[in-house]
């Protein structure tokens, strides 16, 4: 408890920390929200005209005021107003939520699904011919860029069979249940591939160094069955690394999959940073990455916290 | 027991594919156009925004007083009718009695008024206002009749004045401050939802002063990546797209169900020098790079070959052709002298910049001028950036060379008057003086007669291409796909898609 407490306790600095970082870089690049909105046309504009719109997108203030006046909302609850879509930045954020998540929960399950049962698969048959296929498929999954993966499932399936899932607009889970799974599905295929590739292959590694210590030998001396030691014996133990894997990966789906959803036109949180970022949407930019920040701590803190479920020897809180 | 979760695993697997290919056909109503594009529109306000999408968008809900046909010539949109009195200096309009906002009130002459008031208001922050600064006021002496009093002739300003960026809006909404906000134009369809980066929902306007619209609504998807609008295209999930990139659009023709419509546009790629930095300060550095630049090489490579080389006037009524103009056929020796004579028969090493994606052939653009300027000594390091950083230097005319996709129009003067005259907003651009090319601008808007206009933008073609501040090289296609059943699309030079109003789906 007293761990957790301290833990959280860190999430303010951390996310004060993130917060300075982003408004200045997104400052410092060049240009502004009246050269995304205007392009080159921007030339054509008056001064006065010039400072009306700077007015109007917030941005007639030195950075040190306008990061005040953000800081000072934020107390309140408010992350500001977004320029592109004109509503509140939060809103906008948990409108685009709901897909990222379910996004990386199912690559998430689908990396799980099927990279741990092929890594201890593989590490039960260690250095036979099926372990090498599982490798190589591995090694494969790793090591495929998934644009390419994307583009070849789209290419594939338009070309040769003629369907596709719909894209554009997304339909929520709760609103058309079949409609959301057929979007999500082959993103998240795509995404899971590589997920369960790298799932397989720290599965394999840490079963295979569970499988060689003394008390699964004990184990099996004392006539556990084969699947007993497996499951029972070893497993729990071979977990804390995939653990560790999967909370980082995780974390990283929850901040958006933004090539995926770029391909999949998929209205997610990666899209939305990106668009934020090239259409110098200040406020969105800066909302949103401290919403991800913040998941990513949370997923972070969850990690540790398994640790000790799986492991009844780590005390968090001690030291 | 992992063979058991293998088998589940692997139905499982079937059954979420099939679910997934039983939720993909999403068809349409027979009376909705599908659409997508892979840019969505940046914002709503149609005095405000420049963006090739928004405008698009706006351009089907927003109505201005005149509009362009295919062949740029003006024909009515709000006003039925126009005349510039005879010194030039009064352009007066009658409007349409049947044009109505898409609240129910008429479009009075007190709307055209209130909207020009705004797009001069320097509050407003409207880009398009450069080009409406004649106008020293504006009459209503009825509600169908509204009269401008120009300061000085001004023939470009009835062009200028077809854009959507001289949209009339209702003045009510001006007052309540609502414009940008929601849309209430006189146009063709009515804006119904509009989820930035994902979506917009348009419905017919049945009060449409134009007419019955061909579709009871379109909805445009917008979809980034342009493989994707065209394997969306294949499954006939979408059936109009707007694609921008000619690697993806050549594709399109393989498709037996699927229609690549193109047509030259007014925009022009170019090489821009910077005449304030030496040694293209040097008039025989500029002409030598001129000459040494192959520009159907640089066509053919970076474009597929997917557009026609241009001089600086790309309205087809005025365009010269542009094997009279200076050094258009390639010529290495002369390039070479003319190095020698201004001093640089070693060469230089200068820096282009241009912005990743924006055109899609800018980097391929680059590279060919890169190994073609090699032959005669010029060493260029070429630099790219994301489109916001590119614009910010560009403004500030901070390069050595620039390669650009500048938007045209249908009037020269209002295209070049911005780089090519002293006072023009966008001299520190182009940072090249010039009295002849200011005194040609000058004159061209005043000159009333068609062909003494033409004469006189001849000559100002003619000259540039001397002087090369600038190396101008083609103009593209605008792209767009359709399926074989849609009817009526007329593509126009301009970009608009303004004819999707008479489309229909078969």
């Amino acid at each position: 408890m007293n761990y957790l407490m301290r833990r959280l306790a860190t999430f303010p600095l951390v996310l004060l920390g993130v917060s300075i970082v982003v408004f200045l870089a997104i400052r410092m690049v060049p240009g502004d929200s009246i050269t995304a909105m205007l392009g080159t046309e921007a030339g054509l504009l008056t001064p006065p005209q010039r400072d009306a719109l700077a007015a109007y997108f917030g941005i007639d203030q030195p950075w040190f005021i306008q990061y005040w006046r953000w800081l000072l909302g934020l107390f309140q609850g408010n992350l500001g107003i977004s320029s592109t879509y004109g509503r509140p930045v939060l809103g906008v954020i948990l409108e685009r939520f709901p897909l990222t998540l379910e996004l990386a929960l199912l690559s998430m399950i689908i990396a799980l699904v099927v990279g741990m049962p092929a890594g201890i698969f593989a590490a039960t048959h260690n250095e036979k011919l099926s372990d090498l296929g599982v490798r190589v498929v591995a090694m494969i999954g790793q090591s495929t860029p998934n644009f390419v993966l994307a583009l070849l499932i789209i290419y594939t399936l338009s070309a040769g069979f003629g369907v596709l899932p719909a894209m554009g607009e997304f339909s929520p889970l709760w609103r058309d249940p079949l409609r959301n799974i057929g979007q999500l599905l082959l993103p998240a295929v795509t995404l899971g591939f590589a997920f369960a590739a790298s799932v397989t292959r720290i599965s394999r590694s840490a079963m295979l160094d569970v499988l060689s210590d003394d008390y699964v030998r004990t184990a099996r001396s004392k006539g556990v069955s084969a699947r007993g030691v497996i499951w029972r014996h070893a497993l729990p133990n071979a977990l804390i690394p995939v653990v560790t894997l999967s909370g980082i990966e995780f974390g990283y789906l929850l901040g958006g999959a933004v090539i995926v959803e770029q391909i999949y036109a998929l209205p997610g949180l990666g899209r939305m940073v990106l668009d934020a970022i090239l259409q110098r949407d200040y406020a969105l930019v800066q909302g949103s990455v401290l919403f991800i920040a913040f998941n990513f701590m949370i997923v972070n803190l969850l990690v540790d916290l398994a640790y000790v479920a799986l492991d009844p020897r780590i005390r968090l809180s001690e030291h | 027991m992992v063979r058991h979760i293998g088998k589940k695993l692997l139905s499982g697997m079937t059954l979420a594919a099939m679910l997934a290919i039983a939720a993909a056909p999403v068809q349409a109503s027979a009376a909705t156009l599908h659409m997508a594009w892979s840019q969505d529109a940046t914002g709503l306000d149609p005095h405000k925004q420049t963006a090739f999408s928004s405008l698009r968008l706006l351009e089907l809900i927003y109505e201005p007083l005149v509009r362009l046909d295919a062949n740029l010539q003006i024909t009515p949109a709000i006003a039925d009718s126009w005349q510039f009195s005879a010194d030039g200096k009064e352009l007066s309009f009658r409007l349409n009695p049947k044009a109505k906002f898409q609240n129910g009130a008429a479009v009075t002459s007190a709307d055209v008024k209130a909207s020009f008031e705004r797009i001069l208001d320097e509050k407003t922050g409207a880009a398009a206002r450069a080009n409406f600064l004649s106008i020293a006021s504006i009459d209503t002496p009825d509600p169908a009749t509204v009269v401008f009093h120009l300061s000085q002739p001004d023939v470009p300003i009835l062009t200028a004045m077809s854009d959507v960026n001289a949209a009339i809006v209702p003045a009510s909404e001006i007052t309540a401050g609502s414009i940008g906000t929601t849309t209430v134009g006189s146009g063709p369809f009515k804006l119904e939802k509009w989820d930035p980066n994902s979506k917009e929902v348009l419905v017919a306007n049945k009060d449409w002063a134009g007419g019955a619209t061909g579709v009871d609504g379109i909805e445009i998807s917008v979809l980034p990546d342009e493989t994707a609008i065209l394997a969306a295209m294949r499954t006939k999930q979408i059936d109009f797209a707007l694609l921008n990139d000619p690697l993806v659009a050549t594709l399109v023709p393989k498709e037996a169900s699927l229609q690549l419509n193109r047509v030259p546009v007014l925009a022009y790629h170019v090489l821009q020098l910077n005449p304030s930095r030496k040694p293209m300060t040097e008039l025989k550095v500029r002409q030598a790079i001129s000459c040494a630049i192959d520009r159907q090489e640089v066509l053919d490579t970076a474009s597929l070959g997917e557009g026609k080389v241009t001089g600086p006037l790309t309205i087809p009524a005025l365009a010269t052709d542009p094997n009279q103009l200076f050094c258009y056929k390639r010529d290495i020796d002369k390039a070479k002298q003319l190095m020698a004579e201004a001093g640089y028969a070693d060469g230089f090493s200068a820096t282009v910049i241009g912005a990743t994606g924006e055109p899609p052939t800018a980097a391929a653009e680059a590279q060919v001028i890169q190994s073609q300027l090699a032959e005669i000594g010029v060493k260029l390091d070429i630099k790219m950036m994301e489109l916001n950083v590119y614009v910010d230097a560009w403004l500030k005319g901070d390069f050595d060379m620039a390669v650009a996709l500048n938007g045209g129009r249908a009037d020269p003067y209002t295209m070049y008057n911005r780089y090519w005259t002293k006072t023009g907003n966008l001299q520190k651009v182009a940072n090249y003086i010039d009295d002849t090319l200011d005194s040609l601008m000058q004159k061209g808007r005043t000159e009333t007669d068609p062909a003494a206009r033409k004469a006189i933008f001849a000559d100002f073609e003619k000259h540039i291409t001397e002087m090369s501040p600038w190396i101008w090289l083609y103009t593209s296609y605008s792209y767009t796909a359709q399926q074989k059943n849609i009817a009526g699309f007329e593509p126009v030079p301009t970009g608009s898609l303004f004819s999707l109003a008479k489309v229909t789906i078969q």
